[in-house]
């Protein structure tokens, strides 16, 4: 018997590490002998965390505590008995469910690459080879046709998961054809979209999978030396895979001569100086160079020129993590996964699995991996549960800062690489952001030009000045001094920084604007002729009031206004004074009669 | 709203003594062995220059100036790249920090669960802007982006330990055991 607590950042900040810790104890003073504890990555249900799976059975406990811990050990482990309290309760049957595959967020899923997460200790490799790890690498040093493993990831249709969706057979065999005196592979753990955590899951939770996969991309283009470029903000998976590599080393399947194949190959680490530029081909070498992460010009492309001018492979996570199960599964089972067709080419259309972090105004936030053409309904309401507190839906951002914000009208899109571009965003990395009613659109692309002029390198104009330009337009619109024309202003600086920037970063940076004219010009109508935030969302347009027919004089309010403007006392009508009121909203979120306006 | 002051010039700095900074001279002496160590670990290779003050980050909580003309010295790497560096990356800092570092995220799902209102209420609460110290050096504050930990937004992260699912009516108290 198997004890999986999940001890990733996210369900550590619900005290998992003492759930591990209690269960260790507990399992030691029993001295129970064939039950292991195992402290595993994320199993993506991150909203019901510290989350325990009970293997063989998978037994699912949510929100467990480590007061929980002994009653779990006497009743289940020992007695095989279910403790009722801790099973995940269906909001939508009313019933509890027993089985993790029996959880409807899990149901609808198809894990691939997140599955084994719940089953492996990542500081053990031994975990990751009893589930045939490393399996597929050993297949392809037997064959010893590298260009036999380019064909099949060509043939299996992998797109680049880490926003471009560039095939990844066609980068692969572009490198090996190109001439240098060396060749690299690198890994891009720098995942810096904000509200994306999927590639930091992977890295923490089966590290061994992404280092199996660059093992074998690097066999099959010939390269002898790889990198894993990763966040330093993420400490927890820069041990996880400083122990991977360490471990692999030991075991042969790193180094000189990796499984006796003659094939040589080391990896290793380099960790971000946080920087979303570095997420950028270009920029991301020349911080592997040691320089500031500038991107330049690709007039010659990143796989023919890129770290030290030599051919480079640069993949991000989660697709290295698709590599080992391609391999092992063959391109005929990856490719009845997902859309369109790929028989001619990589390009016609997006096959296998896709994780999503499925996060913001929804109840059951945490990680999704759905094959690729999943609708969007699907994965907000039928995996996600919908929106919290009966709010409505208003809209979900995907792709990232640079990615863009799709209304309730196109819930039924079926999310793949082409028909979120079509739309006007993108895949990116996976970000998935669900917003309510309460969510303000003008200020959600001032959040993203805000944090992309922020991140701008400033190394060319368009990108550098005209996301300022943008920034000023939209500020002045949040602050009620908006003028006719703004909209179609801020249309055509966009429309110059896509056009003319030096980088992706600049070429994508105005779809949030653009998405949300599109989807939302009503909210900008509003902010700009009216002067408000119609979800009362941008401070400078409220106006907080109390109406006296709804007060009742609980001075609810007046205890938690830090501006102490809230003038009455008990059972008396309270006054709002708007000459000293901050705008906080604490009274607003106080107040439990709806006695607030804003 | 953004999370950085105007640029500052060189000799402020890089200038000893600066609000609360201990005398430089007194650090470089006496932790110069230590910063050497790093150089060594790295096979003091400038091409890993990134990583060398990312470690001599680690050991002091930021960057001093004695410590960065020592590295420049040893590497034979000019200053003015290692500032070039140090500013273009988010993760260094070339002034000192408070006892307890406040990491506030603002990264897109905690800012549509209202990160933006927690982050007036700290200000509020310990009186100081983000991106700056308190003057009993108590606390610096600093919005990052994205903590990877969405599940539980909005969430913020002091001396290292995550803090989930904040609200701005509950954070000043949240912050009162730090002291």
């Amino acid at each position: 018997m198997t004890i999986g607590v999940c001890t990733d950042t996210g369900c550590r900040a619900c005290e998992s590490a003492a759930v591990y810790d209690a269960f260790k104890r507990e399992i030691a003073r029993e001295r129970l002998r064939r039950v292991d504890v195992k402290a595993t990555g994320c199993h993506g249900f991150c909203e019901k965390g510290a989350l325990v799976v009970i293997h063989p059975r998978k037994i699912l406990y949510t929100q467990v505590k480590p007061l929980d811990v002994p009653e779990i050990v006497a009743k289940t482990i020992k007695k095989g008995e279910i403790v009722e309290r801790l099973l995940y309760l269906d909001p939508a049957t009313g019933k509890r469910v027993e089985l993790e595959e029996e959880v409807p967020y899990y149901r609808r899923q198809m894990r691939l690459i997140l599955g084994d997460n719940s089953r492996i200790d990542p500081a053990d490799i031994r975990d990751y080879i009893a589930l045939d790890g490393y399996e597929a690498l050993r297949r392809v040093l037997e064959s010893r046709k590298p260009r036999a493993v380019i064909d099949t990831i060509k043939k299996s249709g992998l797109r680049g998961r880490g926003g471009g969706g560039f095939p990844a057979g066609i980068k692969w065999e572009t490198a090996r054809n190109a001439k240098g005196r060396k060749r690299f592979v690198i890994c891009n753990a720098d995942e810096g979209d904000p509200g994306a955590f999927m590639d930091r899951s992977i890295c923490e939770g089966n590290p061994h999978s992404v280092v199996e996969g660059i093992v074998i991309g690097a066999y099959a283009v010939g390269a002898h030396e790889g990198f894993i470029y990763v966040r330093n903000e993420y400490p927890l998976a820069v041990e996880a895979l400083t122990t991977a590599l360490a471990q692999a080393r030991e075991c042969g399947l790193l180094g000189g001569d990796i499984l006796g194949s003659g094939f040589a190959f080391d990896i290793s680490i380099s960790r971000g100086g946080g920087a979303f530029v570095c997420g950028e081909s270009t920029a991301l070498m020349a911080s592997l160079e040691g320089k500031p992460g500038e991107p330049r010009a690709k007039y010659i492309h990143t796989v023919e020129k890129g770290l030290w001018e030599q051919p480079t492979v640069l993949n991000n996570v989660e697709t290295w993590a698709n590599v080992p199960k391609i391999v092992l599964g063959g391109p005929a089972w990856y490719t009845k996964i997902g859309t369109g067709d790929v028989s001619a080419s990589p390009w016609g259309g997006s096959k296998g699995t896709k994780i999503f972090s499925l996060v913001g105004k929804v109840n059951n936030t945490g990680l999704v991996e759905v094959p690729m053409g999943t609708t969007l309904r699907e994965i907000i309401f039928d995996i996600g549960g919908g929106v919290p507190k009966g709010k409505k839906f208003k809209a979900v951002q995907t792709g990232g800062p640079s990615g863009g914000c799709l209304p309730e009208s196109l819930l039924d899109l079926p999310v793949d690489f082409d028909a979120l571009t079509g739309a006007g965003s993108m895949m990116g990395s996976g970000g998935m952001i669900v917003m309510d009613e309460d969510t303000c659109m003008v200020d959600v692309a001032k959040y993203f030009i805000d944090f992309l002029k922020d991140e701008s390198c400033g190394k060319c104009l368009p990108c550098r000045e005209g996301l300022r330009a943008l920034l000023e337009i939209l500020n002045r619109i949040v602050e009620g001094t908006g003028k006719r024309g703004d909209i179609a202003l801020l249309e055509e600086i966009s429309e110059g920084i896509a056009a003319t920037s030096l980088c992706a970063l600049g070429g994508s940076a105005p779809n949030p604007v653009l998405t949300t004219i599109r989807y939302f010009r009503d909210e900008y109508e509003a902010h700009i002729n009216r002067k408000k935030c119609p979800a009362g969302v941008c401070k400078p347009l409220l106006r907080f009031r109390v109406v006296p027919e709804r007060c009742t004089g609980c001075r609810a309010c007046f205890k938690v206004c830090p501006a102490s403007c809230i003038a009455g006392k008990a059972k008396e009508i309270h006054v709002i004074d708007e000459t000293k009121c901050i705008r906080c909203g604490a009274c607003f979120d106080a107040c439990r009669f709806e006695a607030i306006e804003r | 709203m953004s999370d950085t002051g105007p640029v500052r010039a060189m000799r402020d700095v890089l200038s000893p003594g600066r609000a609360g900074a201990p005398a430089s001279a007194s650090e470089g002496v006496s932790g110069e062995g230590a910063v050497l160590r790093i150089l060594e670990r790295h096979g003091r290779m400038a091409s890993q220059i990134i990583a060398i003050l990312q470690d001599l980050q680690a050991l002091r909580q930021y960057l001093p100036e004695a410590d960065l003309r020592l590295v420049s010295r040893e590497l034979e790497v000019p200053l003015t790249r290692l500032y070039a560096i140090a500013t273009f990356y988010k993760a260094f800092r070339l002034v000192p920090r408070g006892r307890h570092e406040i990491s506030l995220c603002t990264g897109t799902a905690c800012h549509v669960r209202g990160a933006m209102r927690v982050k007036d209420a700290i200000e509020r609460g310990i009186k100081i802007a983000a991106g700056g110290t308190t003057a009993d050096m108590r606390f610096s504050f600093e919005t990052v982006r994205c903590l990877g930990c969405c599940g539980q937004a909005p969430v913020m992260m002091v001396d290292g330990e995550l803090v989930s699912r904040l609200d701005h009516l509950t954070v000043g108290k949240a912050l009162e055991k730090y002291k």
